[in-house]
């Protein structure tokens, strides 16, 4: 169905008219303009820096303000790895949960626990920073990590000691804070799977679970793993939460409890004592790389999402 | 064996792969729904202890003088809310608007896209983009740039929501104003929007929900203050940015306070949603009876 609308004939001929017209276009435009000036904006104040460094201060992984040699691999790697390490802990806990919500759980049960999730979401980052510092990290120091060294201590990944703070408890926080996202919109995209592709599946003999994961999910793939790269989206620039809890140290090492640092993160704990322009030119360009990347991901989880629910 | 009992424990197995599919489904179902409840209850826990009269209305007390609270934070929080709803509502109304009365075209796609990104852009970056408009031209840090900021984190989802609620205004409730003689003018502001309006207020509420607990951009921005700070111009306290100094703080008396800063910042958020959700529920009752 087309869409109502006033068309564009519809004359804007009195003077009140005009005016109300003249009034809507300019806070459309201001509001382009704010976006466009964000990127701008962007650009100019990590210019200085752009020029200092050139390309390479994506895979120099030297970080000193004394020197003013700037280079932001270890961030990026931070960044990537907790935000890994979230999307794989997110990505099965949200499916699963998803398709329970979906296909398995009675209207009592779906619709309270589909709203706990939700609330999730509503939970401020610095709650959850708070409760990573002072609950999951002394948890991961006394009890996972000890553990885990136990059994794996002798791979790189879990190597040396553990802080409490560093990747995996930033992770796993991460991971907390984009279930929401990968759960409500993956349940979204089953429950809109057509009613005759399960029948037919049931009619064939195939069990409720077989359907489950053998029809529907690959029928929903695309736009679970939409929903995936949302969450990505979010994790990529999650900032105060993953700044208290990831030891904020820029390093680039294997061990997994290793502390560490995020684009993001950076930003917040170094911006305010950034004393030279090219420093903060650096802090800015830092900002500049995750508002691309950001860009880029959430536009390809939208397209993927849209193609399968159709446009919100 | 017969076939036929070949396919009984084939069917028996398939149908224990399912059961125990179908609990692990449940459990991280449970899961999620469990980390909601065990932060929740952590932070009642914990932040009811530090609640009382003198720490929602007194200045922050220097380290190592016990006592003292988070009453400027409070404050600080509902002034920079207040001046960045009042510039995001206008903005994002006229803009919703716009997309609800000339949607099609390039332009207004475009504007949708420009929408969704903003949507996506982490507020790290848009807090300096705040610093780079109102901070760093003016040489001091000041409440209104953090505004500007929350401002940004609140356009999205009000210009989408707003131009949504005035599509699914019947045409013939407009074309009727039209045909009494009403200018576009009259059919929209007097007509449309308040028929619109519940959903647009539900749309502002989780906006502003989304802003309450948000950090990052402070930093830089706002900055916080030790003093009951209302000018606008000034550096100004805020409780998330209180919570988050507290917190990573050595002091023990600081770190029960950041709990308990949590607590509010929970409770606050929690009934701004919740209301949001009232609200809609309430408006579509209305439209249905």
């Amino acid at each position: 169905m087309v869409q109502p609308r006033f068309r564009r004939v519809a004359r804007f001929v009195s003077p009140a008219d005009r005016g109300f017209a003249a009034v809507v276009y300019g806070g459309s435009i201001l509001f382009a303009l704010l976006i466009i000036g964000l990127f701008i904006e962007l650009v100019l104040g990590s210019w200085p820096s752009i020029a200092a460094f050139g390309p390479s201060f994506i895979w120099k992984s030297s970080w000193d303000p004394i020197t003013s040699n700037f280079g932001a691999l270890p961030m990026i790697y931070g960044t990537v790895v907790t935000s890994l390490i979230a999307i794989v802990l997110a990505a099965v806990i949200g499916i699963m949960a998803a398709v329970f919500l979906a296909d398995f759980a009675p209207r009592w049960l779906s619709a309270p626990l589909s709203f706990l999730i939700e609330l999730l979401a509503a939970v401020p980052s610095v709650v959850y920073g708070l409760w990573g510092l002072f609950v999951l990290a002394p948890f991961v120091r006394t009890a996972i990590g000890p553990a885990v060294q136990k059994v794996l201590g002798w791979t790189p990944l879990f190597s040396g000691p553990v802080y409490g703070v560093g990747l995996l408890t930033a992770g796993i926080i991460l991971a907390l804070m984009i279930v929401p996202t990968v759960t409500a919109i993956s349940r979204d995209v089953v429950a809109a799977i057509s009613r005759d592709l399960r029948e037919a599946s049931m009619a064939l003999g195939a069990t409720k679970w077989e359907t489950a994961t053998r029809v529907v999910l690959p029928a929903a793939r695309v736009g679970i793993f939409g929903s995936c790269v949302l969450g990505l989206g979010r994790a990529l620039g999650e900032t105060i939460a993953v700044t208290m809890v990831i030891g904020n140290r820029p390093e680039i090492s294997a061990s997994l409890f290793a502390p560490s640092y995020t684009l993001a993160s950076v930003i917040a704990n170094e911006f305010t004592e950034a004393t030279t322009s090219i420093y903060i030119s650096a802090l800015i360009e830092l900002g500049l790389i995750l508002f691309v990347v950001s860009i880029v991901v959430n536009a390809l989880a939208r397209l993927m999402i849209w193609s399968v629910r159709g446009s919100t | 064996m017969t076939v036929a009992a070949l396919g009984q424990r084939r069917l028996r197995r398939r149908r224990v792969y399912g059961s125990l599919g179908t609990a692990l489904a449940l459990l991280c179902a449970l899961l999620a729904a469990g980390a909601l409840l065990a932060i929740l209850g952590y932070v009642i826990v914990q932040g009811a202890g530090a609640i009382n009269w003198s720490f929602l209305t007194a200045l922050p007390h220097p380290v190592g003088v016990p006592g003292g609270g988070v009453g400027n934070g409070i404050l600080g929080t509902v002034i920079i809310i207040a001046i960045a709803t009042a510039m995001a509502v206008p903005i994002g109304l006229l803009t919703g608007i716009y997309l609800a009365l000339f949607g099609r075209g390039v332009i207004p796609e475009a504007l949708r896209f420009l929408s969704d990104v903003l949507s996506g852009v982490p507020s790290i970056a848009i807090g300096l983009f705040a610093y780079a408009v109102l901070v760093a031209p003016l040489k001091h840090f000041s409440a209104v740039s953090a505004s500007f900021a929350f401002m940004m984190l609140m356009l999205p989802l009000l210009v989408r929501t707003s131009e949504q609620a005035i599509r699914s205004v019947p045409q013939t409730v407009r074309e009727g104003a039209l045909a009494l003689g009403m200018s576009n003018l009259r059919a929209t502001v007097g007509i449309v929007l308040p028929t619109a309006r519940p959903a647009i207020i539900t749309a502002l509420l989780l906006a502003i929900a989304r802003v309450t607990g948000e950090t990052a951009p402070l930093l830089f921005t706002a900055f916080g203050s030790q003093f009951w700070e209302t000018n606008p111009n000034n550096p100004m306290a805020v409780l998330a940015l209180q919570v988050f100094t507290y917190a990573i703080s050595p002091y023990p008396n600081w770190q029960a306070q950041a709990w308990g800063g949590a607590l509010l910042l929970i409770v606050a958020v929690l009934v701004l949603s919740l209301g949001a959700r009232l609200m809609l529920r309430r408006a579509m009752q209305g439209l249905e009876s």
